[in-house]
């Protein structure tokens, strides 16, 4: 369906990153948020806290991030569009419940905006260091999705597409801004209402009576209701059946946990998304993602006027990761370069889908700024040796 | 292959906090990429910025995008406090052009660098509202450099301030402008510059 | 001469049946537990109150009383442990006809929980919280509790509990409850008006239930069976509306005071929100409609 023009700001805007994060949210739908101060996340829910008594949302600022997330997973429930915003260590404490999210399979958005860690580490400074914790932060096995926007513009469009995300699939769909693109102001395109296709909260056609909450029939989601409509239906974060209802055993944990992780990984190629230049007949395929994406595509400028033929693969959706293009790429390549401010997170994966066909070199950066275009270009030109 | 190559300004703006540095950026910024049709990135210090503390934002601006978001040396540094005139003046790049208030900074630029001083507080003062000293430096800063004709930023003004103030706002831009066409550009003291960044 | 034996009533036809998930039972309690007294006595307020069940929703956190919300024929959510206070905040805002209704444990709600207690009771959050207190962590093996009377025995206080603990109706008092009663699960009328009166009000409503737990805090303390307990509340329980709740502190065996403390109107989070912005902005306020603010074609 298109978006509801209440909470679309048509037009041609300069913000910054946090600001287009909110208005993303807005635009999508979402009309509940619940969080928890914390820098460089802040400006987020302070733009829609401004912009919220206008359209029929509510926000509310809870004690902490614990309760901020658990209220999120609640108003899941409701059909009411829900998010979360925070940094590294509010999404530390918001780890538990977006367990309970990923369990009760209660679609939300929690926006991330990175900064150096760990613990309080960088308030005001960039990091992208939480990505592994963004997809296994929480105990227990599961899989769920996460994006990571380069640019004011992208984190208005793609958190709409993180909502988007979160109803096809009934995930918690992690938000992993940074800090840089964050506190960044760009011109940013708010596009009419008409113009943007939000994915609605699909429910049951089944009465009351006939539905059970965790019946797939073969699809790979359940059918949703809301809390409210008569449906009586019980949800836990306890291991469940169909029913919804606790089940202690090996072979229910096989079926729901199994089911849990392969919604994703089976519909991998429908989620993953990523973009590439000039990657076929290249030497050297840089992978990046978030402000370094952008610091990535002047060390290749800066690399290609040395002679390299080099690619580039920017990830939009960070998790899952697109493993079979790496694959196929591990083939061709003699190298991969992963520049992240981190010392060594996604170029892991990349390693491992690589399988040894091709050695994926680690650029790292502690945090705190941004790479020096010049060392991703050095790393480079070393790669294609 | 003749590509073009692309310009690429860097600008630093500093005051102390409630001068509305964050803002200045942001017009500036708004002007270059939303009314010129360039791309600009402004990026805010994010400090403590208390009233009365240094603060400071950059913005590169480009006709292509931008994909280093942060600055190295200035082309331009605009300066609002002795304050951000010690923290940052090294830094103007040797050719750079330096946009100061004159009667709050006292600056001492290097040979080969341009510096053209307005008293934008005394200006805002006259106008009866010291707040908008940040708007006449903006109307100013706009004739010095011509980043983008001087009409665009006026826009730009009007587009980015409170409603109900914008015709003080735009006031106090034109006062601006009209300080250095008679510092400057009317005046024997200088000659107008060229356009930064081409 | 023979003694006719009544048929007993199948479970099915008992009355509470139908708030319950028969399908469930039997329900995980020991023996002499009270908690599933509680059930029934809300279970019985639920009727008596005439609520609308399609729009009753229940949230559990976790522990023994945390599975109160999986027995429940309501929309009902086993949030984590110490979340079922923001859980059921992000329901109530989220869809504010829903009436919301938080049933757990001592150790949940006070203990882990218990920063969202409080500010749950200061905002006047519009929940009805009933909290069975058991002074023991029981589903994990009667650990000592915010809760446990100074030197009663817990398996992690084995020579006696040297902690001060929570007098939790003045706790909810102090930080602003509209509501705030104290039973037994001996009290069975009273407990049963009790709730169905607090559904009838708005606000943060709190019940505090004291309850036995047989098979630790009572063995671990030598009081004997799960009857022995209920005797004790029986010949120890003092009931006195309208106490000052600073002093219905619980000391071990002690007497102890019940009653209904407090029963006020303020108004709760939604209502000050709705206020202030109609206030403030006027016609430019929409607030959110009474189903939520889902999006639909």
């Amino acid at each position: 369906m298109k978006a509801d023009p209440a909470g679309v700001l048509t037009g041609v805007h300069y913000l910054d990153g946090d600001y287009a994060c909110g208005e993303g949210a807005m635009a999508a739908g979402c009309r509940f948020v619940a969080g928890y101060p914390i820098t460089p996340s802040t400006e987020v829910v302070e733009r829609i806290s401004r912009r919220f008594p206008m359209m029929g949302g509510t926000f509310i600022q809870m004690e902490d991030e614990l309760a901020s997330m658990a209220a999120v997973a609640g108003a899941a429930w409701t059909g009411t569009k829900c998010m979360t915003v925070t940094s590294g260590p509010g999404f530390s404490l918001m780890m538990e419940n977006i367990g309970l999210a990923t369990m009760m399979e209660a679609p939300c958005v929690v926006v991330n905006v990175q900064r150096g860690g760990p613990s309080t580490g960088l308030p005001t400074m960039v990091g992208q260091a939480d990505m592994m914790q963004a997809r296994w932060g929480s105990h227990g096995d599961y899989e769920l999705i996460a994006l990571s926007p380069q640019s004011p513009q992208e984190a208005f469009d793609l958190t709409i597409e993180a909502f988007n995300l979160a109803e096809t699939w009934r995930v918690p769909v992690m938000f992993m801004m940074d800090e840089c693109v964050g506190h960044m102001t760009e011109k940013v395109v708010i596009p009419p209402a008409d113009q943007i296709e939000i994915v609605p909260r699909k429910l049951t056609s089944k009465p009351p009576g006939e539905y059970k909450p965790y019946e797939v029939n073969g699809r790979p989601v359940p059918e949703m209701v809301r809390a409210g409509d008569g449906y009586r239906f019980h949800t836990t974060g306890l291991t469940h059946d169909e029913r919804g209802y606790p089940v202690m055993s090996v072979e229910c944990q096989e079926v729901s946990v199994r089911r849990l992780i392969d919604k994703i990984r089976l519909n991998a190629d429908q989620i993953v998304r990523y973009e590439e230049e000039d990657v076929d007949g290249a030497e050297v395929v840089v992978v990046a993602y978030g402000i370094t994406a952008r610091v990535t595509r002047a060390g290749i400028d800066l690399a290609r006027a040395q002679g390299v033929k080099v690619g580039f693969l920017r990830l939009v959706v960070v998790w899952p990761f697109p493993e079979r293009r790496i694959r196929e790429l591990a083939g061709k390549v003699k190298a991969f370069v992963v520049p992240e401010i981190n010392y060594g997170q996604m170029v892991l994966e990349v390693e491992r889908c690589a399988g040894g066909k091709a050695p994926a070199v680690l650029v790292p950066h502690g945090g705190g700024g941004v790479h020096d275009p010049r060392a991703i270009c050095q790393a480079i030109v070393e790669a294609a040796r | 292959m003749t590509e073009k190559r692309p310009t690429r300004t860097e600008i630093r703006i500093t005051g102390f906090g409630g001068q509305g540095v964050v803002l200045s950026g942001h017009i500036i910024g708004r002007a270059c990429a939303v009314n010129a049709g360039m791309h600009a990135t402004m990026i805010q210090s994010f400090g403590p910025e208390a009233r009365g503390s240094a603060c400071s934002t950059t913005l590169a601006v480009s006709d292509t995008e931008v994909l280093y978001p942060y600055i190295g040396r200035p082309d331009v540094f605009v300066v609002m406090s002795s304050e951000g005139w010690e923290k940052f003046g090294n830094e103007l790049k040797d050719d750079g052009t330096l946009v100061y208030e004159r009667d709050l900074v006292k600056v001492q630029p290097k040979p080969g660098q341009q510096a053209f001083g307005v008293s934008s507080t005394r200006i805002a003062e006259e106008l009866g509202r010291p707040i908008v000293q940040n708007i006449v430096m903006l109307g100013f800063f706009a004739a010095v450099t011509r980043i983008v004709p001087v009409e665009r930023m006026r826009e730009a003004v009007r587009e980015s301030v409170p409603k109900g103030t914008e015709e003080l706002n735009l006031k106090a831009f034109d006062a601006g402008v009209a300080a250095f066409d008679e510092s400057y550009a009317g005046g024997a003291k200088a000659a107008a510059p060229a356009p930064v960044g081409s | 001469m023979s003694t006719e034996v009544e048929t007993p009533v199948r479970p099915e036809e008992h009355p509470i049946a139908p708030y319950l998930r028969m399908d469930r039972m039997p329900h995980i309690w020991c023996p002499t537990c009270g908690i599933g007294t509680v059930v029934k006595c809300f279970a019985t307020a639920l009727g008596e109150a005439g609520v609308d069940l399609d729009k009753t929703a229940i949230v559990s956190g976790i522990g023994c009383t945390g599975r109160v919300a999986g027995y429940m024929n309501l929309d009902a959510f086993h949030a984590t442990h110490g979340r079922a206070i923001p859980f059921a905040t992000g329901l109530k805002l989220g869809r504010p006809e829903l009436e919301v209704v938080v049933f757990s444990g001592d150790g949940d709600l006070s203990g882990i929980g218990g920063n969202h207690f409080i500010h749950a009771a200061r905002r006047n959050m519009d929940l009805l919280v009933i909290l069975v207190n058991n002074f023991i962590y029981g589903m994990t093996g009667g650990q000592n509790a915010p809760t446990t009377p100074e030197t009663a025995r817990s398996s992690t206080m084995p020579f006696g509990n040297f902690e001060r603990p929570f007098n939790l109706p003045h706790l909810a008092a102090s930080c602003g409850a509209t509501f705030v009663s104290r039973w037994t699960c001996l009290h069975i009328r009273r407990l049963t008006a009790c709730i169905r009166t607090a559904l009838g009000r708005k606000g943060f409503r709190f019940i505090e239930v004291i309850a036995p737990c047989s098979t630790l805090y009572a063995r671990l303390n030598r009081l004997g069976s799960g009857l022995a307990l209920m005797k004790f509340y029986h010949d120890n329980s003092e009931i006195k509306h309208g106490a000052d709740t600073r002093e219905v502190d619980i000391g071990f065996q002690e007497r102890f005071i019940c009653g209904n403390f407090i029963d006020q109107e303020r108004p709760t989070f939604l209502d000050m929100m709705h206020a202030h912005y109609s206030q403030v902005l006027g016609d430019r306020y929409v607030p959110m409609k009474p189903e939520g603010g889902w999006l639909h074609d």
